[in-house]
């Protein structure tokens, strides 16, 4: 049915046909709404999860790990500073295979002390062993979560999942939503039935010291499935469209770059803006295209190299830093083509939307314009000269 | 020979109170019982994979965690409807409760959560090499504390975790000594069958930490509760419902066999002090057998 809803609505109403058994946050903006209209379904008894209100991200963390590690499927939203406090148990999770879904409503990180939308939270978690989906709009965002759980669950996955939608821009946006049916979710994601759970009919050791001996080759394992979850994930989609009617490659999105000459690669809300841009662009005869990444975990290199291998000119958003050195996700686009024949002659990286600075059109036309022959590296957009003109003497 | 759900051939050191304490806490609560347990030594000693000491469904997450792990445990069950048959226990070390996790602790008593939470209290940060803790006792040499020209040593007493958990208004709060084991497991049952958070501080030596010879684990234990010095008291709904009561012997008795208070025993300055913590400890819980003839 479509709905005229606010984004955190939106994905609240998606969870709650997920059904998770255990809910557990601490509020953070931008993730506020999401949480507070789970707790009110419950409140309502039309969800009949137990909402567990934590003293901190790492407690929500902790408490979903203890969840799924029973056999009950969970669920937890954060931001920010709070996803940064719940780094270790993210990891922790990962390492020990236990499937989860989580939103994290994008958001700048301190200091300056900053509410607003950009990516550098999930960004700089790149590395904690869950997969990473960045969502273009409110209804990309509620369908991610319900691919997100079916991936996670999965057998030969069993991986958590993050579902990364920018603050503000889609959390507290409205849009049309179509949202599905219970019973359409049912048959999409069967009730979660654990490999492993803590349980006195047949105990178990979870969590385990591994030494030496044993470490490496769990982290090679995770590494390995990560490569095989790339090739699940479009089947894992058809399957959806099957049952939704919406088509996803979940992986990325071409959009206009078959004849293009210049094409930004990007991930999360920003996309939108680019296309609008493309489009106008494109009235006016010039060939410009857009590669969406969705999933930034597992980085979908093998799909970067077909649609970019023959662009001559591609430039890379990033809306988060790796301070002292190249934008995170410019530097791995550039590693994808590293002593590859086919290459594009240049990859510039910029960087936008910096603690919730608006993107405009224009700012996308200026990106398109610097995109010319000589390469950038970490070209801030929009920046205010006036800003910078502070002498400390 | 009875089965235990703490099994041998984990790699504790010989004469470790934690390991001791650990049996009697799992064999106390049966077989319907899965714990969630805390960084520290007794997860490091007993389930080096690919091995396992324990008979009961166990899980490690991290340092600061196990009570809220356990709350999603709780939860889940309560969410599954196996709640009512099945005791969750959250348990670590003295680090591991009254300083790093000790807000995760607070969170699981102040919501009310089914669970009881054991802290082992060795007094120092063990695993990683005899460091102060925040229930490391007053004037104890350890290695970040040590003795020296500028120092005697810990310069605090031990944070009180038993006040701490019983300010939450929690149902159950008690304090045991792997001297005692009898005491000890009477109090894990009671516990269990109280529903609500649960608080159990146990006395575990470490002869490692404590520098004393291992086969005196069980004596040091008994000296630390028969000078004053770790009260076995019980509070049931904030009332203090049981305690043991001692013939005094002076903290010197205690002291003596252990390492880490060498420097006290010739410092009558820093043992008055000391002894303060076992005189305060016998007034504020009455502790002195009534019948005694001094």
């Amino acid at each position: 049915m479509k709905e005229f809803l606010e984004g955190s609505l939106a994905v609240a109403e998606i969870v709650k046909l997920c059904k998770p058994g255990v809910i557990s946050a601490y509020p953070i903006t931008p993730q506020t709404h999401i949480v507070e209209e789970l707790a009110q379904f419950v409140a309502n008894g039309e969800l009949g999860s137990q909402f567990v209100n934590v003293e901190s991200e790492h407690s929500a963390a902790s408490v979903v790990l203890g969840a799924v590690a029973s056999g009950v499927r969970a669920y937890t939203a954060t931001s920010s500073q709070g996803l940064f406090y719940m780094g270790e148990v993210l990891f922790n999770i990962a390492g020990m295979r236990l499937p989860l879904v989580m939103t994290c409503a994008n958001r700048a990180i301190s200091a300056p002390i900053n509410i607003w939308n950009d990516q550098q939270d999930s960004v700089s978690l790149r590395d904690c062993g869950w997969a990473q989906f960045f969502a273009e709009d409110i209804q990309e965002a509620v369908d991610l979560h319900l691919i997100g759980y079916r991936l996670s669950e999965d057998k030969s996955v069993m991986l958590p999942v993050m579902v990364c939608m920018d603050g503000f821009a889609l959390t507290h946006g409205i849009e049309t939503v179509d949202l599905p049916t219970q019973e359409q979710v049912d048959k999409f994601l069967p009730a979660y039935q654990p490999l492993y759970k803590l349980d006195p009919a047949d105990p178990m050791t979870l969590g385990a010291l591994g030494d030496p001996e044993y470490y490496a080759e769990g982290r090679y394992a995770i590494q390995e499935t990560f490569k095989e979850t790339l090739g699940l994930i479009p089947k894992i989609t058809a399957e959806f469209a099957e049952v939704f009617g919406r088509n996803y490659s979940g992986i990325t999105e071409e959009y206009r770059t078959k004849d293009a000459e210049r094409v930004i690669v990007a991930m999360g809300s920003v996309c939108g803006t680019i296309k609008e841009v493309i489009d106008e662009l494109r009235v006016k005869g010039k060939k410009v295209g857009l590669l969406k990444i969705v999933s930034y975990r597992p980085f979908p290199a093998q799909a970067i190299y077909e649609t970019l291998k023959n662009i001559p000119r591609v430039a890379v958003l990033d809306r988060a830093l790796s301070l002292g050195s190249y934008a995170p996700l410019a530097s791995e686009v550039k590693a994808v083509f590293f002593g590859k024949k086919k290459q594009p002659k240049v990859i510039s990286s910029f960087i936008v939307g910096l603690g919730g600075r608006d993107i405009t059109k224009d700012s996308i036309k200026e990106i398109f314009r610097l995109l010319v022959n000589k390469e950038r590296s970490c070209e801030f957009i929009d920046l205010k000269p006036e800003l910078l003109k502070e002498n400390y003497e | 020979m009875s089965k235990h759900l703490f099994t041998s051939g984990h790699t504790a050191c010989s004469g470790c109170g934690q390991a001791m304490a650990a049996r009697l806490v799992i064999d106390a609560a049966g077989p319907n019982t899965i714990v969630a347990n805390s960084t520290g030594c007794l997860e490091v000693f007993s389930t080096k994979y690919p091995e396992s000491a324990w008979e009961i469904p166990w899980v490690h997450s991290l340092f600061e965690n196990s009570a809220a792990v356990a709350s999603g445990i709780e939860a889940a069950l309560i969410y599954l409807g196996k709640k009512d048959n099945i005791n969750v226990i959250a348990q670590g070390g003295d680090g591991g409760s009254a300083d790093i996790g000790l807000q995760a602790i607070s969170g699981m008593l102040e919501r009310g959560h089914d669970i009881l939470y054991v802290c082992y209290d060795n007094e120092a940060y063990m695993n990683t090499g005899v460091q102060r803790s925040g229930l490391t006792p007053l004037e104890t040499n350890t290695t970040t504390s040590p003795v020296g020209n500028n120092s005697s040593g810990n310069w605090r007493p031990k944070k009180p975790m038993p006040e701490i958990a019983l300010a939450h208004g929690i149902p159950y709060v008690a304090i045991a000594s792997v001297a005692f084991p009898q005491d000890l497991q009477r109090k894990v049952k009671k516990a269990l069958s109280i529903k609500g958070p649960k608080y159990l501080q146990i006395h575990v030596p470490c002869p490692l930490g404590w520098r004393h010879e291992p086969s005196l684990t069980y004596q040091v234990a008994k000296l630390a509760v028969e000078t004053g010095l770790y009260p076995l008291i019980e509070y049931e709904n904030g009332v203090l419902s049981s305690r043991r009561q001692i013939k005094p012997l002076p903290v010197e008795e205690y002291l003596k066999p252990q390492g880490r208070f060498k420097h006290i025993l010739n410092n009558p300055e820093l043992l008055k002090k000391f002894q303060e913590v076992a005189d305060n400890n016998i007034k504020k819980y009455n502790l002195k057998l009534e019948n005694q003839a001094d």
